[in-house]
């Protein structure tokens, strides 16, 4: 039985105004205004509300923070230090997890030592909260006097830290991805001639990894957040810098631009991951009408 | 996408029309406290805040009954207010924030400075502070004697604390101060080779070099103008009763007996030059 009318366009799938047409666009656009005005409203009828609008969104203290003063370090500046963590814990935590979730899948008995040990750096290092790991390496190894390994900055500890811990977590969702391989990709290729691991590095690993790629970037969303622990052992980051602003001029607008800043850099990512989703899920519906 | 564009732009509005208006807050002025009926958080006694752990000379033995400087400071001013004392722990980091406080007072070497006062009430200063410098004898920062011979050390300090003020304002070094949360993890920094010269109160650092930190050295003191005081919630009352009976500890010589009695060994250290 077929409904009356035009069917009603659904939500907009990413396919933005283009499917809506121009009356879904006006519509969407006065519900939008109408449903942020009522908040507004509700917001600016609040007890206090002038304060916390003093002390978290104050224009002038907004921008003051982020640009920074005299005696005073910027938001924006200390950011940069978050950025240059991250970047480089990644590239070390990619590697590490890869070769801890390899090495717990190497069968044979002869190799048991490995995959305890494996299976045992997982579950420590997803065990212990990571402000811990970082006080007991950032301010434990260096009091050991152990040589070079003693002397490295302060950010170097929190790099390693990070490293340790995120490596136990992404290292699970390589498994992950590795054991949603079906058994019979690695038996053809073993069939076909291959060594374990030539099948492993040609078969297995390029498809295992490209499922766990939205997963993947989620841990590396969350490492960026992590990055702002790293101020416990000294440096100034962008959370840091915000927390040193906020002591000493009493308002805490500054807390607000180092958030925007975290947000801003996790949300270009986040779209990212969205469309390497939905571009993985075409080609996999693709396949399956051939 | 035109729709990403206009929710932004709305969500900007919003938080500019949030930021702009709204009344601003009034802060209260204090009436005139009556020493025989007290306004007190909690009636049965003067509550008292400081930090945990609390470090000598300023604080020593019980926690339920400090002795110690600023410990013997509270515990005459509660017996001349005529109540016992009931001591909390409240982390200085929180101590100066704005708002409504868990105690009477805090003491707790905290520096009277004026934007704090924006926040939070003072008592009249119990106690003339210096900064101090706290080195490892064997680095080539223990042969420092001027403030501009710093400039080149890696120098940490506590968040929020005077000593980062005078750090980032006085000293000026080339390389940015390293932050930390505590004084505690300053003195582990200093002690593993992290940081070449922790700043602190004068006090701590000679105490920290005479029973904590083997090996160091406090290469000198410099005087900031600055007087440690109470710490009150903004618009309490009491700071008149606390005052009244600082001022009587002053005027009495009680004051001056105990800065000799708790403090007189931690306080000779050459004065830097600029």
């Amino acid at each position: 039985m077929a409904e009356g009318g035009p069917a009603a366009p659904g939500p907009s799938a990413g396919r933005g105004s283009r499917a809506l047409g121009n009356r879904g666009v006006l519509v969407s656009s006065a519900s939008t205004v109408l449903f942020f005005a009522m908040i507004a409203v509700v917001v600016a009828l609040a007890p206090g509300s002038g304060v916390v609008a003093e002390r978290f969104f104050d224009p002038s203290h907004l921008w003051q923070s982020l640009v920074g003063s005299e005696g005073l370090p910027s938001v924006l500046g200390a950011f940069w230090l978050n950025v240059q963590i991250f970047m480089f814990s990644e590239v070390f935590i990619l590697i590490l997890a890869l070769v801890i979730a390899v090495v717990r899948g190497i069968p044979g008995p002869v190799f048991f030592p490995f995959r305890l040990v494996a299976v045992a750096y997982t579950d420590l290092f997803r065990g212990v909260p990571l402000i811990l790991v970082l006080y007991m390496i950032g301010f434990g190894v260096p009091g050991l006097d152990l040589g070079f390994i003693s002397y490295l900055p302060d950010v170097a500890y929190g790099v390693i830290s990070l490293v340790l811990v995120y490596s136990a977590y992404v290292a699970e969702v390589y498994r992950a991805g590795i054991e949603s391989v079906h058994e019979s990709q690695n038996v053809a290729a073993r069939s076909l001639g291959l060594t374990r691991w030539q099948s492993l590095r040609f078969v297995v690993l390029p498809q295992a990894i490209r499922r766990v790629i939205p997963p993947l970037l989620n841990d590396f969303i969350g490492l960026q957040k992590d990055t702002a622990l790293v101020s416990v052992l000294g440096s100034i980051e962008a959370a840091r810098a915000a927390q040193i602003y906020g002591a000493s001029e009493f308002n805490y607008a500054s807390y607000v631009v180092a958030a925007l800043l975290f947000v801003l850099i996790t949300i270009p990512l986040a779209r990212f991951t969205d469309r390497l989703i939905a571009r993985d899920k075409r080609r996999r519906e693709a396949g399956a009408l051939a | 996408m035109r729709e990403r564009i206009i929710l932004i732009g709305l969500l900007s509005a919003v938080l500019l029309l949030v930021g702009c208006g709204g009344p601003s807050a009034e802060s209260g002025s204090s009436d005139s406290c009556d020493m025989d009926n007290p306004p007190l958080f909690e009636k049965d006694g003067l509550t008292v805040a400081t930090d945990k752990p609390a470090y000598p000379p300023w604080f020593k033995g019980d926690p339920k009954n400090y002795s110690g400087y600023e410990g013997d400071v509270a515990s005459e001013i509660a017996g001349r207010m005529d109540l016992p004392i009931k001591w909390t722990v409240e982390p200085f980091n929180k101590s100066y924030a704005p708002g409504a406080k868990d105690f009477d007072f805090d003491i707790n070497q905290i520096t009277i400075t004026p934007e704090r006062e924006q926040a939070v009430d003072f008592s009249n200063g119990y106690f003339d502070n210096a900064q101090g410098v706290l080195v490892m004898k064997d680095s080539p920062a223990a042969s420092a004697k001027s403030v501009s011979d710093l400039k080149d050390l890696t120098i940490g300090a506590q968040v929020g604390t005077t000593g980062l003020d005078f750090v980032n304002e006085t000293i000026k070094p080339t390389a940015d101060p390293k932050v930390y949360d505590s004084t505690n993890d300053a003195k582990s920094a200093l002690e593993s080779g992290q940081i070449d010269a922790i700043v602190t109160d004068l006090v701590t650092t000679v105490y920290l070099r005479d029973f904590e930190i083997d090996g160091s050295a406090v290469v000198g003191q410099y005087p900031r103008n600055e007087q440690f005081g109470m710490l009150f919630e903004q618009g309490n009352p009491l700071v008149d009763c606390v005052n009244q009976a600082l001022g009587e500890m002053k005027s009495d010589g009680t004051l001056e007996e105990l800065e000799q009695k708790h403090l007189q060994q931690f306080l000779d250290v050459p004065t830097l030059e600029k």
